[in-house]
């Protein structure tokens, strides 16, 4: 099929490309762009006057569920839910129950998402084996399957000595290691950011040291084993000024924040919302704070979804029988929008977030507008004002704090190699 | 899936109805003083009546109370219990622990068919905070929740007697200076005690305590923190004890009750730098030799055994001001 997307205001970060031009889109690549392009005989085309079109948005962290536990979502209505928010890469975070040991698993993910076409499906797998952190996966066949990264997610390793042969095999594979930062005995089996919020509701407290002392560790084991690391869902201030002075001396260190972090604090929890339940928790605003200023001088490369998708008992519950976690797929582009709003970050920057820099990180080569690439493409129309709700969630986890928030500008087409999987109309 | 069971914010303000009466008692945080004055009025009440007519106030006639006890407490399922039956309330007590729960069955599940049963109000105890809030939220409208303590968030009544007996005893709570000594990282009493003390208007409030059993931010909840307890006690009109818990000494947080007493123990002699006619109080069951001294908690300043009598003044007050404000009458 081709198409011929006419007039529209292209916006690729990974160039710096903010022009209004046409877009000829030919067997799933883009062919050709600029000014007055003739599209192929029989093209469909589209007049994206007043839109914008941006890259497909690459997702480092989406808890897919599926196999394992599809009680609480599955890759057809997650990947629809993705198309449907102009994210057209997702990263398959593994977890126990739904965990990634071998290349047969990474073929049925990838298979089970190939049938419903909706979103590239990339797959991070497990760092030691059944992500007990014990033994090693079999990292050298997950990496011939196709994974991006390898992870032992949120659960621990039995001590430093595992994680540092973990992340040496990794390296021997040239797999990025995506580290979740958190030093369990401090978490102390908390629920939520240790403070005068946790203090006066009685629950017990995450203090900020126990990521930060994490991010210390695993630094140290960088410069030892000359691992390539990814950090995950920062969330403490401390960790954003670790991360630059590791980043100044030379280590090839990247990190994201989820969304969410940007805009929620620990006092939304005053009510005991379990909504906001997530982990790691939402902290203090000065911590808020430091994460933005982090994401502007580019100490943190990436915005992700970390959508955790869950069934309705799974939060209806007194809060420390929730489960942790908010579906945030469809509100990752709307939230890394608002910043733009906020003046956090240009235009270009915050799409820079969720689209190249994670392409970057997982080495590959989505997320960006130029001759050749695949077109996933998003036509966005910046001007239109819309209220999220959760009854018109796509996603099977209806689990999100920010009903009722109001956001400028939606998702109008979204295409996958140059196939429309979503129109709003 | 009806709207009812969505999870979402559990907000204390529906503690009170929209003309400003009790519906549920969750939590000392966030109420008027004047009602917590209320409390107090309607419990002397109760104190005051001659001991035939206190057996027969009847309040809460044809009214099902039930005891949802997912924490074993004796004590304080007792006291709830009589302040019901003598409200003239049936009374049914719930051991939860060795029922429902341990067979799967949700919380949620566990409410609906006790709902079913024909409950007018349940005195809840968990382990988990928040859980008579969340309970409250998620009920049947004509029910009311009574918190009996949850996790280390809350334990209204047990506050409320505590500024009963320091108002028999002090009157104004504007010139005293109160203090609560021990463990406040785990302690629900202590919390609401703060709430309620603040709110009253209270000259001052401290906590007196090693840093181990200082939560992290408390003193944004209107206290000064002594670690010192000879400084802390220092002028007090009142000093509240609490529970030193055993299983704390098996932990990081204390090295052994030998080095707590000597430090933090309240003896005559350390009371010697409290006022001359100052309260000693402690929410029970004592430790002996651990947070006191034999001699403090069965002397003179002792007002253990009139908190035990006003507990049940104070929860026969609260349940009594409830079922008014449900009535729409006498309360």
């Amino acid at each position: 099929m081709s198409l011929l997307i006419r007039n529209a205001r292209v916006l690729d970060p990974a160039s710096g490309t903010d022009a209004v031009m046409d877009v000829c889109v030919e067997n799933g690549e883009i062919h050709s762009m600029g000014e007055n392009i003739n599209g192929f005989p029989g093209a469909e085309v589209i007049d994206a006057s007043q839109q914008w079109l941006i890259p497909g948005a690459v997702d480092l962290g989406s808890w897919l569920r599926e196999p394992g536990l599809d009680h609480k979502a599955t890759l057809a209505t997650e990947t629809s839910a993705a198309a449907a928010s102009g994210v057209t890469t997702l990263c398959y975070q593994p977890e126990p129950g739904a965990s990634v040991d071998n290349s047969a698993q990474v073929n049925l993910i990838q298979d089970l998402s190939d049938a419903q076409g909706r979103a590239n499906v990339q797959v991070i797998g497990n760092i030691t084996h059944q992500l007990a952190g014990e033994t090693l996966s079999n990292m050298g066949g997950l990496k011939r399957a196709g994974c991006v990264a390898v992870t032992n997610g949120w659960q621990p390793y039995a001590d430093l000595d595992v994680m540092r042969k973990a992340m040496e095999y990794a390296t021997t594979h040239d797999l990025t290691v995506f580290v979740y930062p958190l030093e369990h005995a401090l978490a102390n089996k908390g629920f939520m950011h240790e403070g005068a919020v946790s203090t006066r509701l009685g629950l017990p407290g995450i203090p900020a040291a126990a990521e930060t002392v994490a991010v210390a560790q695993t630094l140290s084991l960088m410069e030892l084993t000359g691992t390539r690391v990814h950090f995950c869902r920062l969330s403490a201030a401390g960790s954003v000024r670790l991360l630059r002075q590791a980043k100044q001396s030379g280590l090839a260190v990247s990190a994201d924040v989820a969304a969410h972090q940007l805009f929620l604090t620990e006092t939304d929890l005053m009510d005991y919302n379990p909504l906001c339940h997530v982990r790691p928790p939402l902290r203090a605003e000065s911590d808020r704070v430091a994460l933005l200023e982090g994401l502007a001088d580019g100490t943190i490369d990436a915005i992700c979804s970390d959508h955790q998708p869950h069934e309705t008992d799974a939060k209806l519950a007194p809060f420390q029988q929730t489960e942790p976690g908010i579906a945030g797929l469809e509100t990752l582009l709307p939230l890394t929008m608002r910043l733009v709003e906020d003046g956090t970050l240009s235009g270009l920057e915050a799409l820079n977030k969720i689209t190249f820099q994670p392409a970057r990180i997982i080495g590959s080569e989505a997320g960006r507008i130029t001759q050749n690439a695949q077109a996933d493409l998003v036509l966005f129309d910046p001007d239109a004002l819309w209220t999220f709700t959760l009854e018109t969630m796509r996603s099977q986890g209806k689990n999100s704090p920010f009903e009722n928030w109001a956001f400028q500008g939606s998702v109008s087409h979204t295409f996958l190699a140059g196939q429309p999987v979503y129109s709003a109309t | 899936m009806h709207p009812h069971f969505k999870p979402g914010p559990l907000p204390l303000s529906m503690q009170l109805t929209p003309e400003g009466k009790l519906k549920h008692f969750l939590s000392t945080e966030g109420l008027p003083h004047l009602l917590l004055h209320d409390i107090m009025d309607r419990a002397e009440q109760f104190v005051t009546l001659p001991a035939k007519q206190q057996k027969k106030a009847p309040f809460l006639r044809g009214k099902t109370v039930m005891n949802l006890f997912f924490e074993n407490s004796t004590r304080t399922r007792v006291t709830f219990e009589i302040a019901a039956q003598r409200l003239g309330a049936d009374v049914t007590n719930l051991d939860i622990r060795t029922s429902s729960a341990t067979k799967g069955e949700t919380l949620l599940d566990t409410v609906r068919n006790l709902e079913a049963m024909n409950a007018d109000m349940f005195v809840v105890r968990h382990e988990h905070a928040g859980t008579a809030q969340f309970i409250a939220r998620y009920c049947a409208p004509h029910i009311s929740v009574l918190n009996a303590g949850d996790g280390r968030h809350a334990h209204p009544t047990q506050a409320m007697l505590d500024m009963f007996t320091i108002r028999q005893k002090k009157g104004d709570f504007a010139p005293l200076k109160v203090a609560i000594v021990g463990d406040i990282l785990h302690s629900r009493v202590a919390r609401s005690q703060i709430h309620a003390l603040t709110s009253l208007g209270t000259g001052e409030v401290r906590v007196i305590a090693p840093k181990t059993l200082v939560p992290a931010g408390l003193d944004k909840m209107g206290v000064n923190i002594f670690n010192n307890l000879d400084e802390g006690l220092k002028d007090l009109d009142v000093v509240i004890a609490l529970r030193q818990q055993r299983e704390r000494m098996d932990s990081a947080l204390l090295p052994s009750e030998q080095e707590f007493f000597k430090l933090y123990g309240l003896t005559d002699k350390r009371l010697e730098a409290t006022k001359p006619d100052a309260i000693v109080m402690h929410p029970g069951p004592i430790n002996r030799g651990v947070e006191i001294d034999s001699r403090v908690a069965d002397g003179s300043r002792s007002v253990i055994m009139e908190q035990v009598t006003n507990g049940i003044a104070v929860r026969m007050a609260v349940m009594s001001m409830i079922m008014g404000s449900m009535a729409g009458g006498a309360a």
